[in-house]
């Protein structure tokens, strides 16, 4: 078996802040082989966007501080790595795009500048070369008379379009892996769906290796192939997306996919609701960070954390981080409510 | 042109009418005398909300639905068209011949903290309304806002505290309960959970069902989110560019869209399901090659479902 493409290693992130240490990342260990989409879930807090933050060394020390853990990306550990060799890297191997790209792309500089600057610096074109390979780009994303359009400062593209040029920016040198962290989330419907079946189209022809951020479960009920639910700066449960979505077995994943509509109206019944808050923290809870919200939780979920194990039945990879035992749960209380 | 007469199949008369109604920026004539371009944000739009009704209003950024919400509440007066508020006319009424209205028809921002006075407690930006209406005064005005606490499912002993100790869902849930206190018949809800957690979303929603249970409040529910629009809205008028171009009963949206717009915009959501995301086709619409028509209308094509034609 090769080596996976990128291999996360018992990643832990803290903040130091006035009103405490916030632990935003903990012990988070994931790999990714070549090819696959990976798509992350989690809300404000989870640590889904933090840890890529960190891994890319983008994330301000002070107040961020890497406490353990190793990133190896194509045998390296970025974690490792100098500012200089990082930024190789960044917008080289890996590209990213971020959630607003309106902050993300340099407003006094044209399209033209900006996508020209990596194509430069990583990939040793002429200007006159990565003129035209910028072009092709944007082309490739879906912006109409891109030779002309290309000449153009940010503000003069609309949101999707901007998001769009973001994309070609982060394709740019056709990299290893693209991180995408809520790339859509600003954007209308129906331009999102333009946007994921551009990504989809590029990991089909050049064979793009993919993390999706997003708290979007339909998002990446269409885009990945496996599925990681982070929460409390953990990964709760990971494994095939199919699986992940027929048979969770976290009890946060579960309540996830039950508080969203699947259809239903109002009439036939009342959506379920994840009881409490997502949790402080600068106190992160002992124990299973989801136990306070979870109606399945045992006394041990309380004091000791659960770790990530290979669930025994279910398809290879699907891995959950609990003590209790969801389906079984579920299926007992199905019986006495018979 | 036709338009639609009764919001529902009951006989109730409406509670908001909205009537032709138009809000165009810019526009007039500009320095020596040019003719400057107006942008059309709504270009004559006409329904109705009966008591206890939400409608959904449903379209992308720049389609109007948002200054729809402000128009309606006049904080925002239209270029054109009338608001009539049971049966009576909003438009051209002074401050002061508005208020007694003010009490009746609340709103509920996307941003819960934006909307919150950071350095007012929350129990007194709570009750501020019952001061500024003259309702309720010392003990009294405490038990009322310690009443509206429960009721949006807050502790009353969190009144004393500040908008930054609390988070996003409870943060929506204080506006609500300040929104709630005139005891109003009509809210426009903007995009209220675009901005919280997907584990919070539901909490909110449930609380917008429960309160229009308890208290009969009718909704326009502006939202681009359309699975929970399908959840909560017992009819759904799809905007784009300024025009509503279908307005129907919300499964009639979701199971028999006609306009080529609306079915575009269902194909686009995303669905938490990898069996149907894998068989689904993007349809797409150019908004630009197909503009609504100036002169279109709209026509009843079924049963209280309306298409722009």
């Amino acid at each position: 078996m090769t080596a996976p493409l990128l291999e996360v290693k018992n990643l832990s992130v803290v903040f130091d802040t006035e009103g405490g240490t916030v632990h935003a990342v903990n012990d988070v260990s994931y790999t990714i082989e070549a090819g696959e989409t990976l798509g992350i879930v989690g809300e404000s807090g989870s640590g889904k966007s933090v840890h890529v933050l960190a891994m890319l060394g983008l994330i301000p020390r002070p107040p961020g501080r890497i406490v353990s853990g190793s990133v190896l990306f194509e045998g390296r550990d970025l974690l490792k790595l100098s500012e200089a060799e990082l930024r190789n890297i960044r917008g080289g191997r890996i590209g990213f795009v971020f959630q607003d790209p309106m902050t993300s792309l340099n407003p006094v500089l044209t399209v033209e500048r900006q996508l020209i600057e990596p194509l430069t610096r990583h990939e040793g074109l002429s200007r006159r070369k990565a003129r035209e390979r910028a072009v092709e780009l944007l082309d490739l994303v879906g912006i109409p008379s891109a030779d002309r359009r290309i000449g153009q400062y940010p503000h003069q593209f609309s949101g999707g379009m901007r998001q769009r040029v973001m994309i070609a920016i982060g394709l740019a040198c056709s990299p290893k892996l693209l991180i995408a962290d809520e790339a859509t989330t600003a954007l209308d419907v129906t331009v999102q769906a333009q946007v994921l079946d551009l990504v989809r189209d590029l990991k089909k022809r050049f064979g793009t290796t993919v993390i999706w951020i997003t708290h979007d479960m339909g998002v990446v009920a269409g885009l990945a192939d496996n599925v990681q639910v982070m929460y409390g700066g953990r990964i709760m449960e990971r494994g095939p997306v199919r699986s992940i979505f027929k048979q969770p077995h976290s009890a946060y994943t579960w309540g996830l996919l039950r508080s969203l509509p699947h259809g239903e109206t109002r009439l036939t019944k009342r959506l379920y609701q994840i009881p409490g808050q997502p949790p402080d923290l600068t106190e992160p809870p002992v124990g299973d960070p989801f136990a306070p919200r979870n109606p399945f939780a045992t006394p041990r979920c309380f004091t000791e954390t659960p770790p990530l194990r290979q669930i025994e039945g279910m398809a290879p990879g699907h891995q959950v981080a609990a003590w209790y035992d969801l389906p079984a749960l579920l299926a007992a209380e199905q019986g006495t409510e018979r | 042109m036709t338009r639609p007469t009764s919001a529902t199949s009951s006989a109730d008369a409406p509670l908001v009418s909205v009537r032709d109604l138009t809000k165009h920026y810019g526009g007039g004539r500009g320095f020596l005398g040019a003719s400057k371009f107006a942008v059309k944000a709504i270009d004559g739009i006409s329904f109705d909300i009966a008591p206890g009704e939400t409608l959904g209003l449903v379209g992308e950024s720049g389609s109007g639905k948002s200054t729809t919400g402000r128009v309606v509440l006049q904080l925002e007066s239209p270029t054109g068209g009338d608001v009539l508020f049971r049966g009576q006319s909003l438009v051209g009424l002074s401050p002061r011949q508005l208020k007694p209205f003010r009490r009746e028809m609340q709103v509920v921002f996307q941003d819960p903290y934006a909307a919150l006075n950071p350095r007012m407690t929350v129990g007194d930006f709570v009750a501020e309304p019952l001061i500024v209406h003259k309702l309720a005064k010392g003990s009294e005005r405490a038990d009322r806002t310690a009443e509206l606490f429960r009721r949006v499912g807050l502790d009353p002993a969190f009144m004393k505290r500040y908008p930054h100790e609390f988070s996003g869902g409870q943060r929506q849930r204080v506006n609500i309960a300040r929104a709630v206190a005139m005891e109003p018949s009509f809210i426009v809800a903007d995009e209220p959970i675009t901005a919280l957690d997907v584990s919070i979303q539901a909490q909110i929603v449930n609380l917008f069902q429960d309160l229009q249970e308890s208290l009969g409040i009718a909704y326009l529910f502006v939202a681009h989110d359309l699975s929970m629009v399908r959840y909560l809205c017992h009819r759904v008028a799809v905007m784009l560019r300024g025009r509503i171009v279908e307005m129907a009963p919300t499964e009639a949206i979701f199971t028999d869209a006609r306009h080529p717009y609306t079915r575009a915009l269902l194909s686009a959501i995303p669905v938490p399901d990898p069996d149907i995301e894998a068989n689904r086709r993007h349809l797409a619409y150019d908004v630009d090659a197909n503009p609504p028509a100036p002169d279109a209308a709209l026509r009843e094509v079924g049963p209280d479902h309306f298409l722009l034609a």
